[in-house]
């Protein structure tokens, strides 16, 4: 049996279609749970605010319900999406164009039910501030969406872009490799706004009067988080429009999926510790408002030590990417490199969150006690070095596989 | 191309090396981040205990650190040796 062109672009469409709903289901669905669960827990304790922790579960899920639309459009399209490829370079492309959306929408419908979920907790705590703690969340929630719309950019481009003029091989690995970077990159960003969010909710509810500088402090430490998804839009951009036509099939092929797998898995890490140490800024300052000068300090400079491994994911996608490799012959050399993506990329994760969970622990204790700011701003950066000792060997195996072996 | 038994072989240990540091650095990247950020709060409750709490933390980075160190290990092993 052999399979023509347009066959194959059009099977490759429907994968992707079912990659695209099924992962971008995830998310969606476990961010309004955590909503509802809440909501009913608020409820429990005030039930005669129903009314209200009702109308603003519903506004909350709305927004969290976004990521998996976004992924419905992109998968219906995939299926009804009259292919203008006449190349194999359009299949990858379209299954790119899946994983992006799909793996892009788990993070952000996680992310935006905390903020939901807080924002019922906090009406039933506080019911006379109810307006401006849905307003709050609607401005946290909708942060969160940023890596769902990075993904549908990048899906969306995938899709209607033509790349069937460069050589099929390697030029169908740099596609796919630019999906799979936007659509995990978009996890841990999704994720790690949410924190914020939800907590700078709660600490409204607690401190009305400080609602204004909260939700300052939500943006700025949500925007951080931000950081390793543009690291995977640029990397996924670059993937994209670069021309690899000239260079040799084997092993490029393999550099570039690498390159797409190194800072992709990377900033899942990065993401979700940024915003643990922004959760607990906003948590910080609704409890003792004084204190937001040094809080927001340590938040920063804790958010930016969690980026490292994400940032570490992207020197290795560019080493992947601009190196210049003879034709391989044997096997070994492309999966040198496959393996080199591999190992900086999955090696980034646990550092990133662990980096964060330091970040929290000090954050939460500048707010609380101003006076050993400094000793925890030195203990939070000595274990965020000792937690970072496994992605720097991630980065030196890594550096071995693409350079000495 | 042909792929001889020995490029194969070469090919699995260079993918194997990169899983397994991979892989295994996720674990101890979270448990000493974890272990930093409960010192964090006990400094934070009783600050004059600060260096007998670093020094806790670091003592059980350490022992955390050691499957990274095997992950590490097996991938040189990997890379240079079989």
């Amino acid at each position: 049996m052999t399979l023509d062109v347009p066959t194959t672009v059009k099977l490759a469409s429907y994968v992707g279609a079912g990659f695209c709903i099924g992962l971008g289901a995830i998310g969606a669905a476990l961010g309004e749970g955590f909503t509802a669960g809440l909501a009913n827990q608020s409820i429990s304790s005030d039930p005669r605010k129903s009314g209200d922790i009702i109308k603003n579960m519903l506004v909350g899920q709305a927004i969290a319900e976004s990521a998996g639309i976004f992924a419905l459009v992109i998968a219906i399209l995939l299926i009804f999406l009259e292919s203008p490829g006449t190349s194999l370079v359009k299949a990858a492309a379209l299954v790119g164009a899946g994983l992006s959306m799909g793996l892009g929408a788990v993070g952000s419908g996680i992310g935006s039910g905390y903020p939901g979920g807080k924002a019922c907790l906090g009406i039933s705590m506080q019911p006379t501030v109810s307006g401006r703690l849905t307003t709050n969340m609607l401005i946290g929630s909708a942060v969160c969406q940023t890596p769902a719309i990075f993904s549908m950019v990048i899906a969306l481009m995938l899709m209607f872009l033509d790349f069937g003029k460069g050589a099929v091989s390697p030029t169908w690995a740099a596609l796919l490799g630019a999906g799979i970077c936007m659509g995990f990159g978009a996890i841990g960003s999704g994720i790690g706004s949410g924190y914020p969010g939800g907590e700078a909710c709660l600490g409204i509810a607690r401190q009305p009067t400080a609602s204004g500088l909260l939700t300052t402090n939500m943006l700025i430490g949500s925007a951080v988080c931000q950081t390793p998804a543009i690291f995977s839009m640029v990397i996924a951009l670059m993937l994209m429009f670069l021309d690899f036509g000239k260079a040799p099939p084997s092993p490029t092929w393999a550099a570039l999926l690498g390159a797409g797998i190194s800072t992709g898995l990377a900033a899942i890490g990065s993401g979700m510790g940024g915003g643990m140490a922004a959760g607990a800024s906003c948590e910080g300052v609704a409890r003792n408002p004084d204190t937001i000068g040094q809080t927001t300090t340590t938040m920063l400079v804790g958010q930016a030590v969690s980026q490292t491994p994400s940032i570490f994911g992207l020197l290795v996608s560019l080493i992947l990417m601009f190196k210049v490799y003879p034709e391989a012959t044997t096997l070994a050399a492309p999966m040198a490199l496959l393996g080199a993506g591999l190992c900086m990329g999955a090696g980034g994760i646990g550092p990133g969150i662990g980096n964060g969970m330091t970040a929290q622990g000090a954050v939460t204790w500048v707010a609380r006690n101003i006076e050993a700011a400094g000793v925890l701003t030195r203990t939070m950066l000595v274990g965020q070095a000792v937690s970072q000792s496994t992605a720097i060997y991630a980065m030196v195996v890594s550096l071995v596989l693409m350079f000495v072996v | 191309m042909a792929i001889e038994g020995a490029d194969l072989v070469k090919a699995a240990a260079f993918i194997g090396a990169g899983l397994a540091m991979g892989f295994g650095a996720i674990g101890p990247g979270v448990g000493e981040g974890y272990a930093a950020g409960k010192a964090c709060e006990a400094i934070g409750r009783k600050p004059e205990e600060a260096d007998l709490l670093t020094r806790t933390m670091l003592v059980g980075q350490a022992v955390s650190e050691s499957t990274g160190i095997y992950s590490l290990v097996v991938a040189l092993l990997l890379l240079f040796v079989v």
